[in-house]
């Protein structure tokens, strides 16, 4: 042990060379290039306006790092009111939320359906699922988007027809509840919209379903003895022994829901149902050049990636490598 | 075999049956409603001309044939294939540095954690939040990468005035990025190598670099083999199959990709110089409502992203060293 030990201290004595100095050099440098601009962007978000455009010819290169100005949290509450930032957080939390639970529920369900049980045409059903991975979005967004911009007007269409008076049940866009507009129930600007095309995912059920083959069967098997269903052994077995692979799934989805651009962009017109960053390129639309409230719309939209990053790295970290690993 | 399966009964084997059926149930559903209905409607639409407002016509391949008629999309400096392949050169500079990056960070020296987290940043914040970042950071006239290349360009310009060689003023010939047709693309290709190169390549390697066994590079270092040699003869090899996934993977989102970037930060300009085929879709999707022309270049992508996928299931095991 002792002998170990001294190794190990000789190897790191050895270790502190020339070149080990010039890694960590290396190292921050880059660290610094890949940081800085965060730097710039809480800078910028913090300062006056007037404070923008100076250079550090003329103010010298500590008051250009630190304008006079800094810090200034006006920007960030004249951005937050601008917007209704507010309304959008609930969104996003809300969408994001009910996507990850219904991801995670049906991709599991399934996942548990092609990875344990016997059925005629399974694994046909499950290389059909594999061999939509790689179509586009594109391909299929167009069809969901003109059955989504239609749907409200054909359900109406026929609730007029059935009742021989005019519907506009679906199709009218003012759904209030205690003076908070709640979108349509169904159609562009409604949460279904938002929620249900991202609710079912092959990517998920493939990931689960690898994760569900590499579980053992024992505890499964006894459970079966003593009298367990299906529904038992997938509720209280298989999901409690695959807690990390579910927290990779759910972590993934809820930032790849928490970032969505395209599709809340094509079905949202009213800021009232718009998701964080939709709202951010919308208020980025008002105010083009105004830096100091851009970048404070953005540290805005940032954050709270960031922190979801800083509490589920560990998870992350594996989520990418388990994706990885179905090339 | 057949015995065994005589001995299960037989209501209990349907019965097995039904569950699973009802397992798969809301993801299939699911599945039929988001993804298969709507490929097969959008082959459909590929072949008519629909605006939403009056009926949709049939039209057979008019749609294809307009596609490959279309100037703006192949003319080739700044059509929107050449756009898209061009941002794609970034690829392998962008693999190179994140396996650089995993190679210095797998060593056993104290602190790597935090450069790694360091080195992720960019890639997990990516968003609209980071662009309009960039937006910033490339302003010609007072973002951060123009002074700081000004203040290099000045310093070499009076060095060079010194022994009588007199440059172009800074302000006279800085790139103007974005609003520039020809900076606009190496613009977005920056931002994209901070975006990804500390990201999820670099864990993939990280992971990679972990199952390469010591003992290779303790044997080829008492054989006398340096480190230049050991990088080439041990590392690469061993992670030829990690570089493998990432590039496929990176060519086939190449060509999707370039949406965001052109619909924040650029409006696909200047002149078209950052239209990509997926912004382009958008674009007549959504924008101008030609759905059955925005469909049939959506099945064009399908059809490269089909045909490198089937490059990569066929060739992958022939071109890499797996174990």
């Amino acid at each position: 042990m002792d002998e170990q030990q001294e190794i190990v201290r000789v190897r790191v004595r050895k270790g502190i060379s020339i070149w080990t100095i010039i890694t960590y050099l290396f190292l921050t440098a880059l660290a610094v290039t890949m940081v800085f601009p965060f730097y710039w962007m809480v800078r910028t978000s913090l300062i006056d306006p007037k404070d923008v455009f100076i250079s550090p010819h003329r103010v010298g290169y500590l008051r250009w790092l630190l304008p006079e100005s800094f810090p200034k949290v006006d920007n960030f509450t004249q951005a937050l009111t601008a917007v209704p930032f507010g309304r959008a957080y609930i969104n996003s939390i809300l969408i994001s939320a009910c996507v990850t639970f219904g991801q995670v529920f049906t991709s599991s369900l399934a996942a548990f359906g092609f990875a344990r049980l016997k059925f005629p045409g399974r694994d046909k059903i499950f290389l059909a699922y594999l061999a939509t991975m790689m179509i586009p979005g594109a391909v299929t967004m167009i069809p969901v988007f003109i059955l989504t911009s239609k749907l409200p007007f054909w359900l109406d269409d026929a609730i007029s027809w059935l009742t021989h008076t005019r519907s506009v049940i679906f199709s009218s866009s003012y759904y209030m509840f205690h003076n908070t507009y709640v979108g349509r129930p169904l159609g562009l600007d409604s949460y279904f919209t938002l929620i249900v095309p991202g609710m079912f995912s092959a990517y998920g059920t493939f990931l689960l379903r690898q994760f569900f083959m590499s579980v053992e069967k024992d505890y499964e098997e006894a459970a079966r003895i003593d009298g367990a269903g299906t529904w038992l052994v997938y509720w209280k077995i298989m999901l409690p022994l695959s807690r990390p692979a579910i927290a990779t799934l759910a972590i993934f989805t809820f930032m790849g829901s928490w970032r969505a651009y395209m599709w809340p962009l094509i079905v949202t017109f009213r800021e009232d149902l718009m998701t964080v960053p939709i709202l951010v390129r919308f208020f980025q639309s008002k105010y083009s050049t105004d830096w100091t409230l851009l970048m404070a719309a953005s540290i805005v939209q940032i954050t709270p990636v960031l922190i979801a990053f800083i509490i589920g790295q560990k998870y992350f970290i594996r989520g990418v490598r388990i994706g990885g690993i179905k090339g | 075999m057949a015995k065994k399966k005589e001995s299960v009964p037989t209501t209990w084997r349907k019965h097995a049956a039904l569950a699973g059926y009802l397992f798969i149930l809301p993801n299939v559903l699911g599945f039929l409603a988001f993804t298969s209905l709507p490929v097969l409607a959008s082959l459909l639409l590929s072949f008519s001309k629909w605006d939403l407002l009056s009926p949709p016509r049939w039209v057979w391949f008019k749609n294809y044939i307009a596609l490959f008629h279309d100037t703006d999309f192949w003319r080739v400096p700044n059509g929107y294939f050449y756009n898209t392949v061009f941002m794609m050169m970034a690829i392998p500079v962008s693999i190179m540095l994140s396996l650089f990056l995993a190679v210095i960070l797998n060593q056993k020296l104290p602190g790597m954690i935090l450069y790694r987290t360091l080195f992720f940043l960019p890639s997990i914040t990516a968003g609209i939040g980071t662009m309009i970042l960039w937006m910033w950071l490339l302003n010609p006239q007072f973002g951060l990468i123009n002074l700081i290349l000004g203040n290099i360009y000045n310093a070499f310009a009076w060095l060079a005035s010194g022994v009588g060689w007199h440059w172009a003023a800074w302000e006279s010939i800085r790139p103007l990025w974005l609003s520039d047709e020809n900076w606009a693309k190496p613009a977005l290709i920056l931002m994209g190598l901070w975006g990804s190169m500390g990201g999820m390549n670099m864990i993939l390697y990280l992971a990679a670099l972990q199952g390469v066994p010591q003992e290779l590079y303790e044997s080829a270092k008492i054989d006398g083999a340096n480190a230049w040699q050991r990088f080439w003869k041990i590392t690469w090899p061993m992670v030829s199959p990690t570089t493998f996934f990432i590039f496929v993977m990176a060519i086939i989102g190449g060509f999707q990709g370039g949406f965001m970037a052109a619909q924040v930060m650029t409006g696909g300009g200047p002149n078209g110089a950052t239209t990509t085929i997926s912004f382009y879709i958008y674009e007549n999707a959504y924008l101008w409502f030609r759905m059955g022309y925005a469909s049939s270049i959506a099945w064009f992508l399908f059809g490269i992203v089909l045909i490198l996928t089937l490059f990569n299931w066929k060739f992958s095991q022939k071109l890499v060293f797996y174990g």
